[in-house]
């Protein structure tokens, strides 16, 4: 549906895009993680047709509509936008919100599809108001109907709910994905916040300095994530220097480590490092349990409660700090020794 | 060609309309006509020169002590009356300079009013004369302070009074620490309003006329109208264009260096300093007065006077003078804020250095004095005339003494009027919005006409009124340009003045006041808004 291949921008000397490529298979909700600065909007940008690619090509369905001489305008691209700040046109109101990219079509077809637009995002009836007279998740959707209405081939959202607050945001951005998976859409989402990433998109490309870092699900960007840089973005976690032992065993400081294909040990075997090569292996928070009869002690140095469980900076007797998530039952205060235990599935190692 | 190519040219287009002129007049600085300067060199520049000289220094110092002063009272201290002065004294802006002229005139002058009565009631014979040079300079004074009472007023808001308290706290006084703190930080913003107020008085003419005090802007009418010498008003022209250039880049100069007044800000909310007793008599005193002789005065004796000759003048021919100049600032105003449009949609589409500088200069006829303008415009017409009159045997002017001259002139004087509020509007419309009608379909001048304009119609009346009125009170554009015997409200005023009929000079006065109110008014809202 969509494809991206080598696409690369800059900026006069300043490369923002160095050669990415994407698929997008037609229904997909494909997302683009990454900080401020990483170039995910500037994709979002040339797909759009606001800016012309140096090097790549974009394609819709079969048809090219940026590349090396080709530059189909952001007018006729028939892609639909969703904007940061939704970019409503104060002086209409939102019937004729919705309606304004229906031109073609006459009076009483685009009335009948501004009300099924309405109906579709769940504003029936709101058609006269105005869009300063509507709260943020509504102005939200008033957008989305507004980009749907003219059936656009392919739907890009710009950090669509980051204006919203953080609970309405959670439930907002998995309605818009029941909308868009009901009408069968093909979106691309541009956002900073993986959880808005995770609850809405298919598969996620992680971006950092022009690059997709990788493109997966969000399930293996989290439990698989190919470098550092995915596995410091998302979600929390330590670094631990261990030792391979043998083809898919780590050994490290709180002991040996048996799991199944680490992620940047290429294929299935840290062997590739050699035996008895240094390594850094992720532990995530939740890889840590607390266990009152576990040998094992560690020491706790900050506690942050976060409602249903503490995230506890652990400090073990050689110095080394972990993060462990606790059921927040167990309230243990600062200074206090509790009993850990390992809880690894899967070993992700990068060399050292 | 593309929409974009279109408004690019467009742009190119009307920075001609200024800068033909500009250039006209600069280069007839580089290919001086020799005779012509010799002329001017012996009999006319010394007086000029020294005339300038000192209603520049006077006027400059003048308006500094009345601007920061009631600046200072109204920003910062509270007294009896403050509200009421802080936007009261903003009123002179609305009256002409040459109508506050007039007026002290009528009242001081020999057979005046106010002499008359003293003479009369209380036997004083001997009062200072107004006609003269601290009489233009007082006049000038009172009608331009309110730039710098702008400007400083503002950058007094923006300190608040914490740092007035620091230093108290220091141990300065009140007094020392006004000078040693506050005043400073408001210095770029008084300097500001002050090179404002300058480039009116290099660019006034109805005034210095009344007083019949020499300047560039009367030498040029007089050498035009009087002796019809157009090359030695172009030499003058274009000696007094290089003043209001050297103006205009210490303005620049100034307002380069203005953030760091906004940077220290602090609360604006802060409180005043309470005055009380003798201090709070002198402030009442000093605002009343300035507020009474600037405006208060010179508007009730325009209305008096009017009121006097109302049965006798109030006729068809005023009736006449009062519809050419709505039909002129009418059409002016529409053509220019058309212009300032195109001007800024251009900008928008096309944000390089090159369309910056085009509009740049597109815009800097507001700097540049009526009558330098009118010079700068009738050369190249007189000589396109000319051209037309030898190829086609025509026997009479074709564009010369056309409302269309009139008209082009207005549009290189206004433009800046109505670009200001059109491009801060722009401003104020979101990329996205351009973004989501274009991902939408609908761009090029279909997106002007369904998006921008109608998001735009608060700046584009704003625009309007403003260049509106800025045309009904203009006069030396509207005197060097107009065709034979088209007078208007403005031009009857000076006519009437030259004259001495300051009664009869009052009742179009009258009218140009009560519409120049109107910006003011506006001006007193949005700056009251962020107060």
């Amino acid at each position: 549906m969509l494809t991206l291949e080598n696409l690369a921008h800059a900026y006069g000397r300043k490369t923002v895009l160095g050669d990415i490529s994407l698929r997008l298979d037609p229904g997909q909700i494909g997302c683009l993680l990454g900080p401020s600065g990483c170039g995910k909007t500037t994709a979002l940008r040339l797909i759009a047709g606001f800016e012309q690619p140096d090097k790549g090509t974009i394609c819709l369905q079969d048809v090219c509509v940026a590349g090396p001489g080709i530059a189909l305008p952001a007018e006729k691209r028939r892609v639909g936008l969703v904007f940061q700040d939704y970019a409503l046109f104060p002086h209409l109101n939102v019937g004729d919100n919705i309606g304004f990219g229906l031109g073609h079509l006459t009076p009483t077809e685009r009335q009948k599809r501004v009300a099924e637009m309405l109906g579709l995002v769940g504003l029936a009836g709101e058609a006269r108001a105005w869009p300063h007279q509507l709260s943020g998740g509504q102005q939200q959707r008033v957008a989305l109907a507004r980009a749907l209405a003219p059936r656009p081939r392919l739907l890009l959202l710009d950090e669509p709910f980051s204006n919203l607050d953080v609970d309405l945001r959670e439930r907002l951005s998995l309605e818009v994905r029941d909308i868009l998976k009901h009408e069968g859409i093909t979106a691309l989402l541009v956002t900073h916040d993986q959880h808005e990433a995770f609850a809405m998109a298919d598969a996620v490309g992680v971006m950092n300095e022009g690059r997709i870092q990788q493109w997966d699900t969000p399930y293996n960007l989290y439990h698989r994530p190919r470098n550092r840089f995915v596995a410091d973005f998302i979600g929390q976690g330590v670094l631990l220097p261990g030792t391979v032992r043998g083809s898919h065993k780590v050994e490290i400081e709180l002991g040996l480590l048996e799991g199944v294909s680490p992620a940047e040990c290429d294929g299935d075997s840290c062997l590739v490092y050699g035996e008895g090569a240094a390594v850094e292996v992720l532990i995530r928070p939740d890889d840590i349990q607390h266990d009152d009869d576990s040998p094992l002690l560690a020491e706790v140095e900050r506690r942050a409660f976060r409602g249903a469980e503490f995230v506890y900076t652990l400090k073990l007797a050689s110095g080394t700090r972990l993060l462990a998530l606790v059921p927040s039952h167990h309230n243990h205060a600062i200074g206090e020794r509790i009993g850990i235990r390992l809880a690894v599935d899967h070993v992700v190692a990068f060399r050292a | 060609m593309t929409f974009k190519a279109a408004s690019w040219l467009t742009a190119l287009a009307i920075a001609l309309i200024t800068a033909i002129p500009v250039a006209v007049v600069l280069l007839s600085l580089l290919h001086p006509d020799q005779a012509v300067w010799d002329h001017l060199w012996q009999y006319v520049l010394p007086e000029l020169l020294v005339n300038t000289f000192w209603l520049v220094l006077g006027v400059g110092l003048g308006v500094s002590l009345l601007g920061v002063s009631l600046a200072w009272l109204t920003a910062a201290c509270d007294y009896p009356g403050r509200r009421f002065f802080s936007w009261a004294l903003l009123l002179p802006l609305a009256l002409p300079a040459y109508v506050t002229a007039f007026v002290w005139l009528g009242l001081f002058d020999f057979t005046g009013t106010f002499t008359t009565f003293l003479r009369n009631h209380w036997g004083i014979a001997q009062v200072p004369q107004v006609r003269s040079r601290a009489g233009v300079i007082l006049v000038m004074t009172l009608a331009l302070y309110p730039y710098v009472y702008l400007t400083a007023r503002a950058a007094f808001q923006g300190q608040g009074r914490r740092l007035m308290e620091a230093a108290q706290s220091l141990g300065q006084g009140r007094m020392r620490a006004f000078f040693s703190v506050a005043l400073p930080m408001a210095r770029p913003g008084i300097m500001a309003g002050l090179m404002l107020a300058l480039m009116e008085t290099l660019a006034d003419f109805g005034t210095v006329a009344v007083f019949n005090y020499n300047t560039f802007t009367t030498a040029i009418y007089k050498s035009w109208f009087s002796l019809f010498s157009l090359p030695a008003a172009g030499q003058l022209a274009s000696f007094l264009a290089f003043f209001v250039f050297v103006a205009v880049l210490l303005e620049q100069q100034l307002r380069a260096r203005r953030s760091y007044a906004a940077s220290a800000k602090s609360a604006s909310s802060s409180p005043r300093i309470g005055l009380r007793g003798i201090p709070a008599g002198l402030a009442v005193f000093w605002s009343s007065l300035i507020f009474l002789i600037a405006f208060a005065l010179p508007f009730w004796q325009i209305l008096d006077w009017s009121a006097s000759v109302f049965e006798t003048d109030f006729d068809a021919r005023y009736i006449e003078f009062a519809w050419r100049s709505l039909l002129l600032a009418g059409l002016g105003a529409l053509l220019v804020a058309a212009l300032a449009l195109a001007l800024g949609y251009a900008q928008r589409l096309a944000r390089t250095t090159a369309m910056n500088v085009t509009a740049r200069l597109a815009t800097i006829g507001y700097a540049l004095p009526g009558a330098v303008l009118a010079v700068g415009i009738y050369i190249p017409v007189a000589w396109l005339d000319n051209q037309l009159i030898d190829t086609f045997a025509l026997d009479g002017q074709v564009l010369g003494g056309t409302l269309l001259v009139m008209l082009l002139a207005y549009c290189a004087r206004f433009l800046a009027v109505s670009h200001g509020p059109i491009e801060s509007g722009l401003g104020r419309i979101g990329r996205s919005i351009d973004e989501a009608a274009l991902s939408l379909g609908v761009t090029g001048a279909k997106r002007l006409w369904r998006v921008h304009l109608p998001m735009l119609r608060v700046p584009l009346l704003t625009a309007l009124a403003l260049t509106f009125v800025d045309i009904m009170k203009e006069l030396p554009i509207t005197l060097m340009t107009r065709p034979f015997g088209w007078d208007t409200l403005a031009v009857r005023v000076f006519e009437m003045t030259s004259e001495g009929e300051w009664e009869r000079a009052a009742l179009p006065a009258a009218a140009i006041a009560i519409v120049g109110l109107l910006p003011v008014v506006y001006l007193i809202r949005k700056t009251d808004a962020h107060a």
